[in-house]
């Protein structure tokens, strides 16, 4: 069974469809990487697969080890394996960052019907995870994000991505904002991750971080479908070629895609 | 949940009428002289306690209630409330099966002890609870160090001297129209004296006071600390209480001499009505410390989470030079509630400080206002003030308003305000839900980051059970 399972996803905002029959299987411990141009879906998806209430799933499925997720809410979701490291993380100020962090994952066990993790066991944990994402160990005690710089907030999300141990991770372009360093510090996390059995959906824009953290499956998305698949050489075909191939050759709306791999 | 005993006790017929039964137990409603004197007897007080309060009922008579606070507030009929009650432990449920299963499940929420809920529910005390043990022992300790902490009732007899000279010396009689009832009619309260150089070596809890849940609606407390002498107090119960009246209308006096310290942390948590504005306590409170010698300090920190309508602005004179006043506020108003709170700081003082942080939080159709007044005398050289305001928005039919009043007439005396005005954000909740917290602990979260420096005021233990009230209050708001 796969891990992840779309079928023929239809969803709106409002009154426009922003995806028009998406399918997507992804299985345990591997790589999938969304390419397409701006205001393909590319973010939504990441976002309707993690529940985001602004969109409405009007026909389709998504199930995570095959469970319907679509009754879920976004926190019932979380506890069941599905991270999302945000393109801009939000701040919240006055809430410490590993406060926040300890509170999630407990939430999280409880929700599993796992035993809490106590304050010094977890605040171990943190810490080691914490030397291994290169995040500042003054960072850490923070107001989650406050005044973080780009870079940083995306290392605390690998921070909570290596503590929350979900089963699939959706980095939605984590790879911007970062410079060579931190972008090599997130592709080796990854990798570890991906190693002891982590899924990964990538959503990005560049080979940067698919040249040091290679995908199994690289998928097209263009106008809400994933419109062709292919090995990790796509990416470099995609670089070079941009989309116009693709967004040219797209077919009508209303079918599912046929170009969906493992369907 | 309790909305029930309130508007039974709204709804009542009320009998016309005067029993001036010095035997009854209670007073039918209505409000004369005959009342007062009544209280007084009841209490067995000298004659010049009596002759206090008669003034100020006299004066009461001659005043009209306050007009200029943002809130809405129907009429109050001051001849349909009964002035005095013994404790009515007949009324209260017997057993914790009569207690209202909401109720049950926000103590249950808030982690309050199982003896605890049934104390706090009104059960008979004596039935669950030997608080007199507790009090004794306490009582014994404090005695040690010269500490008194006993009901104002009972220090009138006990300390006579003290309390006819410090009731009323920081709020007069005649000082606002509810202070004035306050003093006509005032039940009962606490009454601390820390002695000169004594620090005191507890808190000092309402918790732990006899009586002090039958303290009634009109409580009045008096706290005073002599010279370089030390006390915080804690005010209130974060669970909330049952009460069966609806107007309170408390007053607190704080007296710091030179070099003293009083630390006085409320959390408030009456019944705020229901969703629909049913209900719920009307909470008229003049709560005013003076720092009367040099380098004194009083500190109010506030946790008002209840009551439907909050009319409260816990001041500091600062009398004394380099005296020093803070006042660290979270009001919550959720639903229908109305708060209209803020501060007072007085500079008088040469090199008197003070600080004033608010943190507002609206939610449904919550209103809120902060109203602070900071004067700087002509005595007041080199004094400073400073004044941040934050108000948090959950919603979109709430509002909240910010009223500050500055009035400087010492050049050299600086005063700066701050304010700002947020709102929870989607983006925010969803990233919370998203790492695993449901919509109500991502609010709570939030909200506890935005009180953060008012929550660190606190005491420690007050402070975790604060942070919950703070969930509880706010459950519903998002989503």
């Amino acid at each position: 069974m796969a891990l992840l399972e779309i079928d023929n996803l239809v969803a709106s905002i409002g009154e426009t469809d922003v995806l028009r029959g998406l399918s997507l299987r992804v299985d345990a411990s591997e790589v999938h990487a969304i390419m397409g141009p701006n205001g393909a879906g590319k973010s939504t998806l990441a976002k309707i697969i993690a529940g985001h209430p602004d969109y409405t799933v009007k026909s389709g499925d998504i199930r995570l080890d095959g469970e319907s997720l679509l009754e879920k809410s976004p926190d019932e979701r979380a506890a069941q394996g599905i991270f999302l490291g945000f393109q801009d993380p939000v701040e919240i100020p006055g809430v410490n960052n590993l406060y926040f962090l300890r509170t999630a994952l407990n939430a999280q066990r409880r929700r599993r019907g796992e035993a809490e993790v106590d304050a010094p066991s977890f605040l171990r944990l943190a810490k080691e995870e914490a030397a291994r994402v290169g995040l500042d160990a003054g960072l850490i005690k923070r107001s989650l994000n406050d005044g973080f710089s780009g870079g940083e907030r995306k290392r605390n999300e690998m921070l909570q991505l290596s503590v929350l141990q979900p089963k699939l991770a959706i980095l939605d372009e984590i790879d911007s904002g970062l410079d060579i360093d931190a972008l090599a510090s997130v592709a080796e996390n990854a990798g570890r991750l991906r190693a002891a059995g982590m899924s990964f959906l990538l959503v990005t824009h560049y080979n940067r971080l698919l040249d040091a953290f290679p995908p199994d499956i690289v998928h097209v998305l263009v106008g809400g479908r994933i419109v062709h698949s292919g090995g990790a050489t796509l990416a470099k075909e995609l670089e070079a070629s941009g989309y116009q191939a693709w967004s040219q050759a797209e077919p009508g709306l209303g079918a599912g895609s046929h170009h969906a791999l493992h369907a | 949940m309790q909305t029930e005993v309130i508007t039974d006790a709204l709804a009542r017929a009320y009998a016309p009428g005067f029993i001036s039964d010095i035997e009854a137990d209670s007073l039918e409603p209505g409000l004369s002289e005959d009342t007062v004197r009544f209280i007084s007897a009841k209490k067995g007080e000298p004659e010049w306690l009596l002759a206090w309060r008669l003034k100020a009922y006299r004066l009461w008579q001659r005043m009209t209630p306050p007009d200029w606070a943002a809130l809405e507030i129907p009429s109050i009929d001051y001849q349909s409330i009964s002035y005095f009650s013994a404790p009515r432990k007949k009324d209260g449920p017997k057993s914790l099966e009569e207690v209202d299963p909401e109720l049950l499940r926000v103590y249950e929420k808030l982690g309050v002890p199982l003896h605890e809920r049934a104390r706090l529910a009104g059960v008979a005390v004596d039935a669950v609870f030997d608080s007199v043990s507790v009090v004794t022992t306490f009582r014994e300790q404090l005695a040690e160090y010269g500490v008194v902490f006993c009901p104002i009732s009972e220090a009138v007899h006990s300390h006579p001297e003290l309390v006819q000279r410090y009731l009323g010396s920081v709020v007069p009689q005649a000082d606002n129209y509810f202070a004035a009832l306050n003093c006509a009619v005032f039940s009962d309260g606490s009454f601390v004296y820390i002695p000169k150089g004594v620090r005191c070596p507890m808190e000092l809890s309402t918790y732990f006071r006899i009586n002090a849940l039958n303290t009634g609606q009109f409580e009045r407390t008096l706290i005073v600390a002599e010279e370089g002498a030390y006390v915080s107090y804690l005010e209130g119960c974060t669970a909330p209480m049952r009460d069966e009246n609806q107007l309170h209308a408390a007053v607190v006096e704080l007296v710091a001499h030179t070099d003293a310290q009083i630390k006085y942390s409320t959390v408030q948590n009456w019944y705020p009505g229901d969703a629909e504005g049913r209900g719920g306590i009307y909470n008229f409170v003049t709560k005013r410390g003076i720092c009367a010698g040099d380098r004194a300090k009083i500190s109010w920190t506030q946790v008002e989470t209840g009551s439907a309508v909050t009319w409260k602005y816990p001041s500091c004179i600062l009398k004394g030079a380099d005296s020093v006043g803070e006042f660290y506020s979270v009001a919550i108003s959720h639903h229908r509630q109305q708060a209209d709170t803020g501060t007072k700081m007085v500079h008088i003082g040469p090199g008197s400080r003070s600080t004033i942080v608010s943190k507002g939080i609206s939610a449904g159709h919550g209103r809120q206002t902060y109203r602070g007044l900071v004067r700087m005398e002509p005595s007041a050289r080199g004094a400073s003030n400073f004044t941040q305001c934050d108000s948090l928005l959950i919603g979109s039919n709430c509002a909240a308003n910010t009223v500050p009043y500055i009035e400087s007439r010492q050049p050299s005396a600086s005063v700066g305000h701050e304010a700002t005005t947020t709102r929870i954000r989607a983006d925010q909740l969803f990233y919370l839900q998203q790492r695993g917290l449901n919509t109500e602990d991502a609010v709570a979260l939030i909200v506890n980051g935005f009180c953060k420096e008012v929550l660190a005021e606190l005491p420690m233990e007050f402070a975790v059970e604060a942070q919950k009230l703070l969930g509880v209050s706010l459950e519903g708001a998002v989503g």
